[in-house]
């Protein structure tokens, strides 16, 4: 009998492990996709429509070919098998045939042996255009006549209308408010741009080098326009500089494979910002009507809403954003009367898809917006109505789903609530004041204000969707040492999935050297990186796989070693506790390797006439205060601190939670107070970081955060999904610290400087309108 | 045209160089150097951010004829063969790289920012780095990785690196009191 001692490995569960690619990415040395190169390369660029809506009359692309240096210009002509794709229904041409229908909608593409040569080969293709008049407002569009923009769909340019109806959708109350809302086009902004290299392949097939969310739906995508199958369409992921939703969708990896294809050599496409803007969709803007009825002690007593979500020109997930934004469109509350529409709709605005909170976040300003103003009319704190009203465990959804795992509501409010608040701002040092160093604040004028906010959001797929992922885990000795391999298609995006997982197999086999293998579709789908899911599904999946690993290595010691054994710490140790031998010991040569397809608990659809049903299979919540100081006479806000409560069930990885809060709380700042698409007549006005303003270090302000750890006891380890929760609850915060601060209404985000300076004064001189509202 | 540059301490001589070229694609397209990133290429989020003749410059919006007889540090010439320099390590420590696409321009950023200033404070930290967007971590640890490296002294290492070879020329080694006079916002 071996006499070693046990030791836990460090990096399992529940510890803050460094990521696995962090040296690689501090020296610089980690292979983003638009850092891959091959020999004999050629660049591939994208010519796409100026126009919003117009006919193509025709396209010749004879000039371009004609330039030396340029080995192909196609056009949907060119695409082999069917010119459509899309996510939830293929409703986008690979390119444009006979009608575009937004501004950037791809038309033809070319390769070259220089971007400058792919550049100026695009100026050279001639494109026929008929000009048309472009729907771009959601609510006319929906109207009877509007131009119908996809005939094929079956209502009219309504992609998807959810209903709600709970209890008595008509009740009365005694105290009631009603307000509108609107939500502006935010962009995901992720730093790394759409990119990829296509390589041709013997077998007529393709391998594409991609940044993505999820493998195998860009596959079938891909194959499907390609004419090909889908084992000659192989996907492998390059790194990706983060993705926010903007790309679940597909952007170049089509064209990149057909100028691949084509040419017969391999093919890099890399979107420059300005074309980032075009090549992904957005956050849908959205309107929003609510009416709030309570009786006078605060109590909620019926919700009415209507929510109309501008999708753009095509479906993209606009269908599962829409049942979002309806079944947690009234937020975390105890209502026992709802009434609900949410319809999702088609203009030619940009297309819209999914972007982190995905419907949950444009609902959540409203309706938080709405027990505000519920508030202020009942003369209550906007904290003890929002915790009269808190959803716990065991409350019913508008869905009549049962909220069935912790749902610490109350808890979390309470929690920010009564975090110190910062102290006031220093009058003397510019950089804490709204404006910051750059602009004209003295200190006079600014006035404090502190709001809250608390969401709620589904986490993985909903209604129905088969959503799984699948491990692959490998075991053996090399070198005298038990080390196991991880493969799954799930994509890191900078989350830490890659770092999870190795925590995960370290944790259940007690083995230190953990490798995640690149993700490919050499492995079965690990579904997509978004709806705060991989921790839980791919989690799942690498958890069930290193237990069979376990099993079959438990039992193939106990043949050998003639007693039944248990894996402990990574030794072989019988029913007393003693160690009985090494893996390497009983393992030698052999390799153990199992593969497990892992699903969470079923979910159902929703009836279509009632919205009801267990639509959802893990909810979570999050809650922020925000305290701003605010320049009310030049409309400047700073957000001097941010405070965030979040039910985790078990942080996974600590540190990596808390980078997810930070990050996902600095994209709702960025949608409270600077964040905006502007569309003008479907035309995009800022498509450049120099006027579509993110956050910088500047704007964000110092973040208190708690984390509780309520298990979910249906969830792997108890976790509940992160990444999206603190996103929804931050905007409203913001903005309610805003109101707080000014008096203002502001129904609308992201606030603008004229929106407090200006509303309602309009005596006051008007300034030209600055450009940064909070830079 | 040709341009010969030193990069890392290399001396690099690349032809057919067209004049339309940066700098930031000389180095990622053509040496063989992406370390340096392109999200913007319009100066305003320092994911480009690389040393020319010591001062941190967007790479992106320098020519890349303007690098002709100069001298280029990149993220890729930070570390000390295997060993990170300390404030990689304390990127690395401290959560701050999520994607990490920011993080080679943020690296440079704060390597020369602990150069000029040992013990920045937040606000000085939240100034100098002002200049490079993150869109993933909203930055909490990206103040922690600086004050960590501060703390271990990287900012006093650098400056023994710059001294030998960058004496006497303009802006090496002696502290400045500008950000990054090439990079917007
Ligand atoms: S690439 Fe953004 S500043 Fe250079
Ligand atoms: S870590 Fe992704 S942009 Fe900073």
């Amino acid at each position: 009998m071996s006499t070693a001692t046990r030791e836990t490995v460090a990096g399992r569960v529940g510890d803050s492990a460094v990521r696995p690619d962090a040296a690689l990415k501090v020296r610089g040395e980690f292979a983003y996709s638009s850092d891959l190169f091959a020999d004999d390369m050629l660049w591939g660029a994208t010519l796409r429509s100026p126009h919003p809506h117009a006919r193509i009359r025709s396209i010749d692309v004879t000039a371009a070919l004609t330039l030396p240096g340029v080995y192909a210009a196609l056009t949907h002509a060119d695409v082999p098998g069917e010119n459509r794709y899309g996510l939830d229904h293929r409703d986008q041409p690979v390119l444009a045939e006979d009608v575009v229908r937004y501004q950037g909608e791809p038309v033809a593409v070319v390769a070259a042996d220089h971007p400058e040569t792919a550049r100026r080969a695009l100026d050279r293709i001639a494109v026929d255009y008929q000009v048309l008049d472009p729907v771009v407002d959601a609510e006319l569009a929906m109207a009877e006549g509007a131009p119908v923009l996809h005939p094929e769909c079956p209502g009219g340019n309504v992609l998807r209308h959810v209903r709600i109806r709970r209890g008595d959708p008509e009740a009365t109350a005694e105290v009631v408010v009603t307000g509108e809302y609107r939500v502006g086009m935010q962009d995901q902004a992720f730093l790394g741009p759409e990119s990829g290299l296509a390589v041709p392949a013997e077998d007529g097939g393709v391998d594409l080098h991609v940044a993505t969310q999820w493998l195998h739906v860009d596959q079938s995508q891909v194959a499907h326009a390609l004419g090909l199958p889908p084992e000659k369409v192989r996907l492998t992921l390059a790194g990706v500089g983060g993705a926010f939703g903007a790309r679940e969708d597909l952007s170049m990896q089509v064209h990149a494979c057909l100028l691949a294809l084509r040419t017969r050599r391999p093919v890099k496409m890399v979107y420059g910002r300005e074309e980032s803007f075009f090549g992904h969709v957005h956050r849908h803007p959205a309107l929003l009507r609510y009416e709030h009825g309570a009786d006078r002690h605060g109590r909620l007593v019926s919700v009415r809403a209507e929510i109309v979500l501008d999708g753009g020109a095509y479906a993209s997930s606009t269908p599962a954003v829409v049942a979002n934004a309806a079944t947690l469109g009234i937020g975390p509350y105890q209502v026992p009367n709802v009434r609900m529409d949410c319809w999702g709709v088609y203009t030619n605005n940009p297309p819209c898809g999914a972007m982190r909170g995905f419907g949950a976040v444009q609902a959540c300003f409203a309706y938080e917006s709405q027990m505000d103003k519920l508030a202020e009319r009942l003369g209550m704190d906007p904290v003890e109505l929002r915790i009269r009203n808190a959803m716990r465990e065991g409350s019913t959804m508008p869905t009549g789903q049962v909220v069935d795992s912790a749902a610490p509501v109350a808890e979390l409010l309470r929690r920010v609530r009564d975090k110190p608040l910062p102290p006031p701002a220093d009058p003397t040092d510019p950089r804490d004041l709204p404006g910051g160093v750059a602009n004209t604040t003295r200190g006079d004028g600014v006035v404090r204000g502190v709001g809250y906010g608390v969401g709620i959001k589904n986490v993985a797929f909903s209604e129905g969707f088969d959503d799984y992922s699948t491990a692959r885990v490998r075991l053996e000795v090399l070198g005298g040492e038990p080390v196991v391999s991880v493969h799954t298609a799930a994509v890191e995006v900078g989350q830490g999935l890659v770092t999870v997982q190795q925590q995960i197999a370290r944790t259940e086999l007690g083995i230190a050297r953990v490798t995640v293998l690149p993700a490919d579709t050499g492995v079965g789908s690990a579904g997509s990186s978004s709806a705060s899911r991989q921790s839980y599904v791919t989690g799942g999946a690498v958890k069930a796989a290193c237990e069979r690993v376990r099993d079959t290595l438990c039992a193939l010691a106990a043949t050998r070693l003639g007693r039944e054994v248990g894996l402990v710490d990574g030794k072989l140790v019988t029913a007393d506790g003693a160690v009985a031998a090494s893996i390497a010991d009983v393992l030698g040569d052999e390799v153990i390797e199992r593969t497990v397809e892992w699903r969470h608990r079923p979910t159902f659809p929703l009836d279509p006439l009632t919205g009801q049903g267990n639509a959802h299979t893990q909810y979570a919540f999050a809650a922020h205060r925000a305290v701003v100081d605010v320049d009310v006479e030049l409309g400047l806000v700073k957000v001097v601190e941010l405070a965030c409560a979040q039910d985790v069930g078990r942080a996974i990885n600590p540190q990596a939670v808390l980078g997810q809060i930070h990050g996902g709380s600095a994209q709702g700042l960025g949608l409270a107070v600077m964040e905006e698409i502007q569309v003008v007549d479907g035309t995009v006005r800022n498509p450049s970081f120099t006027d579509y303003l993110i956050p910088t270090i500047v704007d964000m302000p110092p973040m208190v955060v708690d984390v509780l750890e309520l298990a979910d006891p249906h969830a792997p380890y108890g976790l509940r999904g992160v990444g999206e929760p603190p996103t929804i609850s931050s905007t409203p915060a913001i903005v309610a610290a805003i109101r707080a601060a000014t008096g203002r209404a502001l129904t609308r985000v992201p606030v603008r400087p004229d929106d407090i300076a200006l509303a309602g004064s309009a005596s006051r001189p008007v300034p030209s309108r600055p450009e940064v509202p909070c830079d | 045209m040709r341009v010969n540059v030193e990069v890392n301490g290399e001396q690099r001589t690349e032809d057919n160089v067209w004049e339309g070229e940066s700098l930031l694609s000389l180095l990622r397209d053509r040496l063989g150097l992406p370390g340096a990133k392109n999200a913007c290429e319009q100066g305003e989020c320092g994911s480009c951010t690389v040393y020319l003749d010591g001062v941190p410059v967007c790479a992106c919006l320098v020519a890349a004829g303007q690098a002709e007889g100069r001298s280029v540090r990149t993220v890729e010439g930070l570390a000390d063969g295997d060993a990170l320099h300390p404030v990689q390590q304390a990127f690395v420590e401290a959560g701050a790289v999520q994607c990490g696409f920011c993080t080679p321009g943020l690296l440079v950023a704060t390597h020369d920012l602990l150069s000029r200033v040992s013990h920045p404070s937040d606000g000085e930290i939240r100034e100098a780095l002002a200049g490079n967007l993150c869109r993933c971590t909203g930055y909490e640890h990206i103040l922690d990785a600086v004050r960590l490296a501060a703390t271990r002294g990287g900012g006093r290492r650098d400056q023994e690196w710059r001294s030998p070879d960058r004496a006497g020329r303009p802006g090496a080694g002696a502290p400045r009191d500008t950000g990054d006079p090439e990079c917007e916002r």
